[in-house]
């Protein structure tokens, strides 16, 4: 990695207590994105995942890492990740549970399963419980409205899910 | 314990399935679906291929010509699935091609996220090779030089089948260098996304796939002149792409027959229902099938109720009414009803459901999923949301529904960079003039002089 990526990290040591290294696993999964694409910019998304893939959220010292990698600017790349809403600027729980809040679902109550959920976990949309286990979110239709109310829990799809199946399906999410 | 917590996980499980049994699907009648299991397990590579997979590429490739390929996407009027319903004919008689000219790209729109729709889903995870197979076609048609998947990041499930599928094709030499000894050399790549609706918008999806964020363009330059790294760019929706191969083997005329004289399109449709019906589904029927024989493949409303209103395909579609039900869903006919058929897949509204409860919560939809670029939309949906919250609560002003009127003609089609704001307004306007009785008993204050903390609305 060149200077300009360690001195950035340097600087972030002091907000973020933790120097940030990109895992040379992701560097050279970043570096084969590129071949998919004309311009470099273009897998700076893909880029954002892969290292959320491994941290479960993007810290701030990955930002100029990936400018790094990608030979692009960090402002570029922090505006793509903060556009992005399943790019996490902000550390997540082990699991995300993403609620589907759009019309079918709303149709078919997805407000109680919500209840429920905020119920069980002690948390609303946006917060992550204390135990660091979920964080909750809002998500646009799921594609799954033939069995809403509908909801992810990481890479698992769930509908139609009752208010009392919450607790239950839960604890399959250590 | 541990096995009942394991089959509740199962159970609950979603899993797409197509409400229509093999011994009902037929190559003659179902083109997009015939080949698909009972069990929704994805088809494999060798069923594809046994079941005249690759057969149209086969056929097309070397021996047709793009054009030849073009006029007969045209002729069948193939209507763009992504709910606009433009002519994937036309669109590709447009493409910049020819001497001088680079190759460009073919982007196949994966993005799936409007709200009541979920078709596109069955197709990707199901039949993925399908989607490829019209893929092929589609950037021969276009002189495509690449193509890309432009993938929604929570279809996983998908993800998976299509990776595994463009690897089956890549060894099988249906991707890549001279397919099929054809000389044409075309590859295809997966690019998963990261959230917001509005990535499929085409040119924000164009910005997305960039690397950039998902802010539209505006059109003219359209993207068949000048898209994806300024390059002649196409962009169309999962099913219109999965429509090609049938229609190269089988005719124009056997398309056109499709919709057995229901409706000037031709062609199937992925049509649905959802919301509170008996059994909700997803069915693959000739174009121009109507409202009410889906509500009865539904099972009728549940617990008896009656229906109140219908959105014909999707959050950005207009309200219908119960004697809408005899229309038959294609473009041009709902398009006479004050509002569009979108995606095909209806979403039910029974008696005893709220309309402004359901309006406000698009609104909050289009509202949060705005990027942000024009003033209409990005203030005047919040603006919105606002007033349908008071009328929701029975706090409403004398003067609320007027302002929402005003309102929706500034989001309305030409204010704005993209259709976003539009799609908006269409549920908006539909549903005050369907049902401007439940606005008005939401309504319990006389007008102030000025609106309390008004949100500026301004012209682009
Ligand atoms: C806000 C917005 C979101 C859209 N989302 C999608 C989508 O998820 N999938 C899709 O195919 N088309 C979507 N469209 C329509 C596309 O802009 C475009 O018309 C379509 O992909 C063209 O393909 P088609 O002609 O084959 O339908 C969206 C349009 C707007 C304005
Ligand atoms: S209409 Fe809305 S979503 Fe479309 S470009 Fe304007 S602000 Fe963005
Ligand atoms: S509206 Fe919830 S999955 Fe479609």
């Amino acid at each position: 990695m060149n200077s300009t990526a360690a001195t950035r990290n340097d600087a972030t040591i002091a907000t973020d207590g933790d120097a940030f290294v990109l895992h040379g696993d992701d560097r050279r999964a970043i570096e084969h994105e590129l071949a998919h694409y004309e311009q470099p910019q273009a897998a700076c998304i893909e880029a954002l995942k892969i290292v959320q893939r491994r941290h479960g959220w993007v810290p701030d010292g990955a930002i100029p890492a990936i400018a790094t990698v990608l030979g692009v600017g960090a402002a570029d790349v922090e505006g793509v990740a903060t556009f992005y809403s399943l790019i996490f600027r902000q550390p997540v729980g082990r699991h995300v549970i993403l609620v589907c809040d759009s019309s079918s679902c709303f149709l078919t109550d997805y407000e109680a399963l919500y209840d429920a959920l905020a119920e069980v976990l002690g948390i609303r949309f946006g917060q992550t419980t204390s135990d660091g286990r979920f964080t909750l979110l809002p998500v646009c239709c799921l594609g799954a409205c033939d069995r809403g109310p509908a909801l992810m829990i990481d890479d698992d799809t769930y509908g139609p899910v009752e208010p009392d199946d919450v607790a239950e399906l839960l604890e399959a999410y250590a | 314990m541990t096995a009942s917590r394991s089959s509740l996980r199962t159970s609950l499980r979603y899993r797409c399935q197509l409400r229509q049994a093999a011994a009902e699907r037929r190559a003659e009648t179902h083109p997009l679906t015939w080949r698909l299991h009972d069990d929704n397990r994805p088809l494999g590579f060798d069923e594809y291929l046994d079941m005249d997979g690759y057969a149209a590429v086969r056929e097309v490739l070397g021996r047709q010509s793009p054009d030849e390929v073009i006029d007969q996407v045209k002729e069948a009027n193939v209507r763009g699935r992504g709910g606009a319903g433009f002519s994937a004919g036309m669109k590709w008689s447009l493409t910049m091609k020819g001497e001088g000219i680079p190759r460009g790209y073919l982007v196949c729109n994966a993005d799936e996220m409007e709200p009541g729709t979920f078709k596109d889903r069955l197709l990707l995870e199901q039949q993925p090779h399908l989607l490829i197979e019209g893929m092929i076609l589609g950037g021969y048609a276009n002189n495509s030089r690449y193509g890309y998947i432009f993938l929604r990041g929570e279809y996983v499930e998908a993800a998976r089948a299509v990776t595994q599928a463009l690897e089956e094709a890549r060894a099988a030499g249906w991707l890549g260098k001279d397919i099929a000894g054809s000389g044409f050399d075309f590859d295809i790549a997966l690019h998963t996304g990261a959230g917001r609706y509005i990535c499929g918008e085409e040119t924000a999806l164009i910005s997305s796939l960039e690397g950039s964020r998902a802010n539209p363009r505006a059109k003219p330059p359209f993207p068949g002149q000048s898209g994806a790294w300024g390059k002649p760019t196409v962009v169309n929706n999962v099913e219109t792409l999965c429509n090609v191969p049938a229609i190269l083997r089988h005719g124009v005329e056997w398309y056109q027959g499709l919709s057995g004289g229901r409706s000037d399109d031709g062609g199937t449709k992925l049509y649905g229902v959802s919301g509170r019906v008996n059994e909700p589904g997803l069915w693959e029927l000739p174009i121009g099938t109507t409202g009410q024989e889906l509500l009865d493949l539904a099972g009728g409303i549940r617990d008896s109720k009656a229906l109140k209103t219908w959105l014909p395909g999707g959050g950005s579609t207009g309200f219908l009414l119960p004697e809408h039900l005899e229309l038959p869903l294609d473009f041009d006919t709902v398009g006479q009803y004050g509002s569009r058929m979108g995606t095909g897949l209806l979403t039910v509204v029974t008696e005893e459901q709220s309309v402004v409860a359901l309006l406000r919560n698009l609104e909050q939809f289009f509202a949060r999923e705005s990027c942000g670029w024009c003033t209409p939309c990005r203030d005047g949906l919040p603006w919105v949301v606002k007033i349908l919250q008071s009328i929701e609560r029975g706090e409403g002003e004398q003067g609320d529904i007027e302002l929402l009127e005003d309102l929706a003609v500034k989001l309305g089609p030409g204010k704005t960079f993209c259709a976003h704001a539009p799609g908006a307004a269409m549920p908006l306007q539909s549903a005050i003039k369907h049902f401007r009785d439940e606005f008005e008993r939401g309504i319990s204050h006389r007008a102030r002089a000025a609106h309390e903390d008004p949100i500026p609305v301004g012209e682009v």
